[in-house]
């Protein structure tokens, strides 16, 4: 079997479980949303929260990541299953693909909301200069964000996992790392939807940014995942 | 010297931080040292 | 694994107690020395023989003390990487690299600390605030972070082989994530539009006698980091040994157990 197609296989498994337990529907998702109100209690005025609601777009996102991967990974290690993987000779590349690409799904679904979100609670809308455009840079930067962010939330998530204090270890161990995606995607959304008269054509370098962060994680995490979870 | 304060500050926080540093690790040595035979310390 | 037999280490009661000779040897006593030499050096000229500079006044002083701490915490950070590498890709994989790897990021870590403190203090005489957001001071809070992960994963427990693979993976993505999030930073405030509150760019025209006091820094803390990096090398040697030994120790027991009982049960 390829890996790839392990992969697949490993991300059906993963989203499957998602789909019977709901974990991610009933608590995360409302956790985000929450995230949203709050801040705009925190950032009481309506222009402040039109500059910065682009940024408090991905800051919820970084945050619901850091459950979304112990809610990952403690569906592997509450069985031993992620050993038992291992003991079964499946490739770790194949684990990580497959952990990283349902991670990816359940990520885009959010973020999606999240973008609602920030429509209804901070009122937000596209470019009106080349709205099609904006489009394009939104879903793109959407794509490529999720991308690197799934690659580190797996990487680190294989790191952590299973150990004492693996809990309170991710945040710690994410955060810093993401904080290029976390400029870049707040970046480029600034552009796509136009704030402070941002226009579309500065959001492309972000992109590039963002495309390069998860090509770096993508190989670095499919290459150390295998150790790092080889005890 | 003008900004004095600021200056000698940052002298000392250095070297108070660096001498701290240094002298835990010292003290962490000798206690170590005193449970493990000389035999086995590869240094000596 | 180094096993000491515990035998070894109990003293007979009809023994004195025996001085145990601890991390030091000449070779440190050494390095400590030229460290202590040249400390006393930099301060002599860093807040005595050196000039005030000509825009900056007194405060570039304080530069003679904060560029080399944040330039060995770079050193130290490198050897982290190479000897985490070193670590993995080589056939022994000796727990030494390992030791290398952990001692040279606590190091490394205390550095960045101290960098940024006292830069701060650098800041709020030159620019008027303790803090900016510029590309250097962005990446380096980033950096003591990242670290400081580092650090705590080497406390995850397991076995030392565990820590140490464990660790050396993280060590080589902290190096290839710095330049990550370096570029991204730069590109972040290069965009900045607004105005500025002062003069982002800390570096001073420097000539003669202030380059030489830097000079005479940058090698007092390179002595400092060599000095601190044999005690911790060895220190950390030594607490493998003493969890090993009490490994072993739980181990004879439990197999004394064992054999109690089955004696009990013939």
């Amino acid at each position: 079997m390829s890996t790839w197609r392990v992969a697949r296989l490993i991300a059906a498994k993963d989203l499957r479980v998602e789909r019977r337990s709901k974990i991610v529907t009933n608590q995360v998702l409302p956790f985000a949303g929450i995230t949203m109100v709050s801040f705009a209690f925190a950032l009481d005025k309506q222009n402040v929260l039109d500059t910065v609601a682009p940024g408090l777009i991905w800051l919820a996102t970084t945050f619901s990541l850091l459950i979304l991967v112990q809610r990952s990974f403690s569906i592997e290690t509450d069985d031993g299953a992620l050993d038992a993987m291992r003991v079964a000779g499946i490739d770790t590349r194949a684990i990580f693909l497959g952990k990283a690409m349902a991670l990816a799904v359940q990520l885009l679904v959010l973020e999606i909301l999240l973008l609602f979100a920030a429509v209804v609670l901070y009122g937000e809308a596209i470019q009106s200069s080349g709205p099609v455009l904006a489009v394009v840079l939104l879903v793109t930067t959407l794509i490529s964000a999720t991308c690197g962010l799934a690659a580190v939330g797996t990487l680190y998530g294989g790191l952590a996992a299973g150990f004492k204090g693996s809990e309170t270890l991710l945040p710690l161990l994410t955060l810093p790392a993401v904080a290029p995606v976390l400029i870049g995607a707040t970046k480029a959304v600034e552009s796509a939807v136009g704030t402070a008269g941002a226009v579309v054509s500065e959001g492309w370098q972000w992109v590039g940014l963002l495309v390069v962060f998860a090509v770096a994680f993508g190989i670095g995490g499919s290459l150390a995942f295998g150790p790092l979870i080889d005890e | 010297m003008e900004d004095a304060g600021f200056i000698f500050g940052s002298y000392f926080l250095t070297f108070a931080t660096v001498g701290l540093f240094a002298w835990r690790t010292i003290r962490s040595g000798r206690k170590l040292a005193d449970q493990i035979p000389d035999e086995d310390k590869y240094w000596l | 694994m180094t096993t000491i037999d515990p035998a070894r280490t109990e003293l007979q009661p009809s023994e004195p107690p025996l001085p145990r000779r601890s991390t030091g040897t000449r070779v440190t006593r050494a390095v400590g020395i030229a460290c202590l030499v040249a400390m006393a050096w930099l301060v002599a000229f860093g807040l005595g023989f050196s000039p005030a500079d000509r825009d900056q006044k007194e405060s570039v002083r304080i530069l003679y003390v904060h560029v080399p701490t944040i330039w060995l915490a770079y050193l130290a950070f490198v050897v982290t990487a190479v000897s985490s590498g070193l670590y993995l890709f080589t056939k022994k994989q000796s727990l030494g690299w390992d030791r290398v790897a952990g001692a040279s990021a606590e190091i490394g870590v205390a550095f960045v600390a101290v960098t940024l403190a006292v830069g701060s203090m650098w800041g709020r005489l030159t620019w008027g605030v303790f803090w900016q957001w510029d590309a250097r001071l962005t990446t380096t809070a980033l950096l003591f972070a990242t670290y400081i992960g580092y650090l705590a994963v080497r406390r995850l427990g397991g076995s030392h082989q565990q820590r140490a693979k464990r660790s050396a993976v993280l060590g080589m993505i902290a190096v290839m994530e710095i330049p990550l999030v370096h570029f991204s930073v730069k590109m972040w405030r290069s965009l900045h539009q607004e105005a500025t509150v002062a003069n982002l760019d800390g570096d001073t025209k420097m000539d003669g006698i202030m380059l030489f006091s830097l000079f005479v820094g940058v090698i007092a803390f390179t002595f400092l980091y060599v000095w601190l990096m044999l005690h911790r090398t060895r220190a950390m040697a030594m607490e493998d040994m003493l969890e090993d030994r009490g490994l072993d120790d739980a181990l004879v027991a439990r197999r004394a157990e064992a054999a109690a009982q089955q004696n009990g049960a013939q």
